[in-house]
C-alpha cells in the first residue's frame, strides 16, 4: 500500500505571520493558508486539486515541494521525508519534483534563449555533460513538448502564450522528474490552447510515467485530466475522491455548491439546472470559523457544525470528505 | 418583433499601430432587443471587446471607426462627445472585467454612485441621490446598503465590488447594459451569484445585454443569440441552441470541441476521457490577417482555393428567417 503512494502529506500546515503595525511588528495572527492537510498522490496517476482563491491550492502545491516551507506537519517523497531534508537532498528532490507554473509570460527569463531555458536544469544536475550533448537532449526535449528543435536559439517574446508554455513543460522534464506540480498551468491560455496544452500533459504521462498534481480552478478542465479528485476549502482539503465518482455525485456540501456553480456549454442543461447559489463570501484565512470552516456558507449548517472540527471519512468507495452530515465521528480536535 | 434596442451595421474598426493597421473589427451586423441577450463570444485578440468599446466612443482618437450603430433612432458613431457623454452611463450602462480598477479607489461607494445619479440628473438633491443609491445596491443584493454606501473599494471582495459596478451601470436606468468579461475575474460560486443577478435585473427592467466572454459556459447559460467572432469577423451568429447544438462554422466546431465539459459528456465511468479535439497554432494577431477566410491557416476542413484569397460571405445555414442562423462559409449547409 505504502509502495504506491509517491507524495504524501499529513496533517500539513503552512501558516504566514500576521504582524502588528510599528516597529516591534509583534506578531498577532496568522493566514492559515494550508492548515492541516492529509493528502496522498499516486504513483501514476493525475490528482486535481481545485477550490477558489485563496483556498490555500497553490500554497499546497508549493508546499509539498518545500518552495514555501511548511510550519507544521510532514511531507513524504518516495518514502523520504522532504521537510527534514538537507539542502543536497532538496537539490536532489528538485530533479525529480518539479513544477510548471501559470503564467508562461512570467515564468521564462526573457533575456534567456528557449534553448538556454531549457539547458539550465542539465546543467544544474549535472546531467548530460558536454555542450554537444546537452545541446541535443535539448532538441529532444523540445521535439517532446511538439516544438521545433530549431527554436532553442529564439527568445521567448518571439513565442504564442501556448507555445511558452510548451517551453515551461520542457523545461520541467530536462531532469527526468516522477512528479510534475502544474499550476494553474492552463489558466492563462485561450481556449483551443488550451486544450492542445492539455492533450499534451495527457500524452506526457502516458509516455513518462509521470505523477500529476494538477492545480486548477477549472473544474471541467480538472474533471477531464484527473483520476482522482481533492477539493480544497480555506486551508483544508474538505472532498477527496475518483474523478468521475466525485464529480457526478459529490458528498461535500461545498463540493456540491462549487460543482453546481460551473456553468455548462449546454444551452438545454444548463436551462434544466437548479443552482446552489452560496451566500457570501470566502471567510479569510486569518479569521477561520470555529469547527468546520465552511458552516458559515453552509446550507445544511447544523449543532455540531461549530464546535467539531469535522474529519474526512469514508463517503463512498475510495471517497472521503470533512462533514457532520456524514455522522459525527472521528472528528479532528480543534486546532488553535 | 418591435424595433431593436441597438442595431449595428457593417461596423469597422482600424488601430494604427507600430506594426502598420490592424483592422480588429471587420464588418459586424447585429441587433439586440428588448429583453433579449446577445453574446460576442471569441478569444483573445478576436475583436470582441474592441467591437463594444467602439460603439461607446472609448477607443483612442487614432481609431478609425466606420458603419452604423443605430440606439433609439439615433447612430452612436455619428455622435459629438457630448451626445455620447449623455447617453454612456443612462441609456447604456457598462460593466468590465476587473471591477478594481473600474472603480475609483479614493471615492467612497456611495460618492461613486450618488455621481452619476446626479450629473444624468436621474434624482436632484444630494439626500434623495443616497437614498436612490442605497435603494441600488440593495437591488444588487448587498448586504447593509447604507452602511456599504461609506465603505470604499478596498473594504468589499471581488463579488461585492462588481455588484457595487452593476449598481453604478444601472442607475440610469440604461435600456442596453454592455458586460465585457464581467464575471471573468470572480471565482465560479461568486459568477453564478453575478449571472444570476443580471439574469433578474434584466427580467425586472427588459433591459438588452450585450455580454462579451470568452466562456461558452456561461454564454449557453444567459445568452438568447450568439455572435462568435474571429480575426475580427463574425464567423457564424445565431439563436444560442443553433449555434451549440449545431455548429456550422469549424472555428465554432473546434472551440466546443475543445471544451473538456462537451467531450467528457461522452465519457464511461470509470473510463479515462477521451482527447479534447484541440485547433491547430494560434489565433492570428490583428496585424497579420491572412486573406480570404481570416481561418483558413488552421482551418481543418479547408475547402479549395478561394479559401485563401476570398472572403467567405455569411450565408444562412438554419434558424427562421427574422432571426437565421448564419455562418461565413463558401459551402451553405453542406460544410464538409
Amino acid at each position: 500500500m505504502t509502495d504506491d503512494v509517491l507524495v504524501r502529506a499529513r496533517d500539513l500546515q503552512v501558516h504566514f505571520p500576521v504582524r502588528s503595525k510599528g516597529l516591534r511588528r509583534k506578531v498577532v495572527g496568522a493566514v492559515r493558508a494550508v492548515d492541516g492537510v492529509d493528502l496522498e498522490v499516486r504513483r501514476g496517476e493525475t490528482l486535481g486539486l481545485v477550490g477558489e482563491s485563496g483556498c490555500g491550492k497553490s500554497t499546497l502545491g508549493n508546499a509539498l515541494l518545500r518552495l514555501v516551507e511548511p510550519t507544521g506537519g510532514t511531507v513524504e517523497f518516495d518514502g523520504a521525508d522532504v521537510t527534514a531534508m538537507s539542502r543536497p537532498a532538496l537539490r536532489a528532490l528538485r530533479r525529480r519534483a518539479v513544477m510548471v507554473f501559470q503564467d508562461p509570460y512570467a515564468s521564462l527569463d526573457p533575456r534567456a534563449t528557449v534553448g538556454q531555458t531549457v539547458a539550465e536544469p542539465l546543467q544544474v544536475h549535472g546531467l548530460h555533460p558536454g555542450a554537444r550533448a546537452r545541446a541535443s537532449r535539448v532538441a529532444e526535449l523540445l521535439e517532446l513538448v511538439g516544438l521545433d528543435a530549431s527554436v532553442a536559439s529564439r527568445y521567448p517574446h518571439e513565442f504564442s502564450g501556448g507555445q511558452r508554455q510548451r517551453v515551461g513543460i520542457a523545461r520541467a522534464l530536462a531532469g527526468e522528474p516522477d512528479f510534475v506540480v502544474c499550476d494553474e498551468a492552463i489558466a492563462s491560455l485561450d481556449v483551443s490552447v488550451q486544450a492542445q496544452v492539455l492533450n499534451l500533459l495527457r500524452r506526457l504521462q502516458d509516455q513518462l510515467g509521470l505523477t500529476y498534481l494538477f492545480v486548477s480552478h477549472d473544474l471541467a478542465a480538472v474533471r477531464h485530466v484527473s483520476d482522482r479528485i481533492a477539493v480544497m476549502y480555506l486551508g483544508r482539503v474538505v472532498e477527496v475522491g475518483p474523478a468521475e465518482q466525485l464529480a457526478a455525485d459529490p458528498q461535500h456540501p461545498y463540493t456540491q455548491a462549487l460543482l453546481s456553480a460551473v456553468p455548462v456549454p449546454s444551452p438545454a442543461l444548463e436551462r434544466a439546472r437548479r443552482r446552489t447559489v452560496l451566500a457570501g463570501d470566502v471567510p479569510s484565512a486569518a479569521a477561520v470559523p470555529s469547527g468546520c470552516r465552511f458552516r458559515t456558507r453552509c446550507p445544511h449548517a447544523f449543532d455540531p457544525c461549530p464546535d467539531v472540527d469535522p474529519a474526512l471519512q469514508a463517503v463512498g468507495a475510495g471517497q472521503t470528505a470533512a462533514c457532520h452530515l456524514h455522522g459525527v465521528v472521528g472528528s479532528r480536535e480543534a486546532r488553535v | 418583433m418591435s424595433a431593436p434596442v441597438l442595431e449595428v451595421a457593417d461596423l469597422r474598426v482600424r488601430l494604427e499601430t507600430p506594426r502598420g493597421p490592424a483592422h480588429v473589427v471587420d464588418g459586424l451586423d447585429y441587433a439586440v432587443g428588448a429583453g433579449e441577450t446577445v453574446a460576442i463570444v471569441g478569444e483573445s485578440g478576436s475583436g470582441k471587446s474592441v467591437s463594444v468599446l467602439a460603439l461607446l466612443g472609448l477607443l483612442p482618437a487614432s481609431a478609425t471607426v466606420t458603419g452604423t450603430a443605430s440606439f433609439g433612432g439615433r447612430d452612436l458613431l455619428a455622435m459629438s462627445e457630448a451626445e455620447l457623454r449623455g447617453v454612456r452611463g443612462n441609456g447604456i450602462g457598462m460593466v468590465f472585467q476587473d471591477p478594481m480598477t473600474s472603480l475609483n479607489p479614493v471615492l467612497s461607494v456611495g460618492r461613486q454612485l450618488t455621481e452619476g445619479l446626479l450629473a444624468h440628473g436621474v434624482v436632484t438633491g444630494r439626500a434623495a441621490a443616497r437614498a436612490r443609491a442605497a435603494d441600488l445596491l440593495a437591488d444588487v443584493g448587498l448586504p447593509d446598503p447604507r452602511g456599504a454606501l461609506e465603505r470604499y473599494p478596498h473594504e468589499l471582495s471581488g463579488g461585492m465590488r462588481q455588484r457595487v459596478v452593476i449598481a453604478i451601470a444601472l442607475a440610469g436606468e440604461p435600456r442596453l447594459l454592455v458586460a465585457d468579461e464581467a464575471t471573468t475575474a470572480l471565482d465560479v460560486t461568486v459568477q453564478a451569484q453575478i449571472v444570476d443577478l443580471v439574469t433578474r435585473l434584466q427580467a425586472e427592467h427588459g433591459t438588452a445585454v450585450v455580454w462579451i466572454t470568452h466562456d461558452l459556459g456561461v454564454v449557453a447559460g444567459i445568452a438568447d443569440r450568439v455572435l462568435v467572432m474571429y480575426g475580427g469577423r463574425c464567423v457564424e451568429d445565431g439563436g444560442v441552441d443553433d449555434v451549440f447544438d449545431a455548429p456550422a462554422h469549424p472555428y465554432t466546431r473546434g472551440l466546443l470541441g475543445a471544451l473538456p465539459a462537451r467531450v467528457d459528456a461522452q465519457r464511461g465511468p470509470g473510463r479515462r476521457a477521451p482527447d479534447l479535439v484541440a485547433i491547430a497554432g494560434t489565433p492570428p494577431p490583428p496585424t497579420e490577417l491572412p486573406r480570404g477566410c481570416v481561418f483558413w491557416p488552421r482551418c481543418p476542413v479547408r475547402g479549395d482555393v478561394r479559401c485563401e484569397t476570398e472572403q467567405p460571405p455569411l450565408v444562412r445555414v438554419g434558424g427562421t428567417d427574422p432571426r437565421p442562423h448564419r455562418a461565413a462559409t463558401f459551402y451553405g449547409r453542406e460544410i464538409p
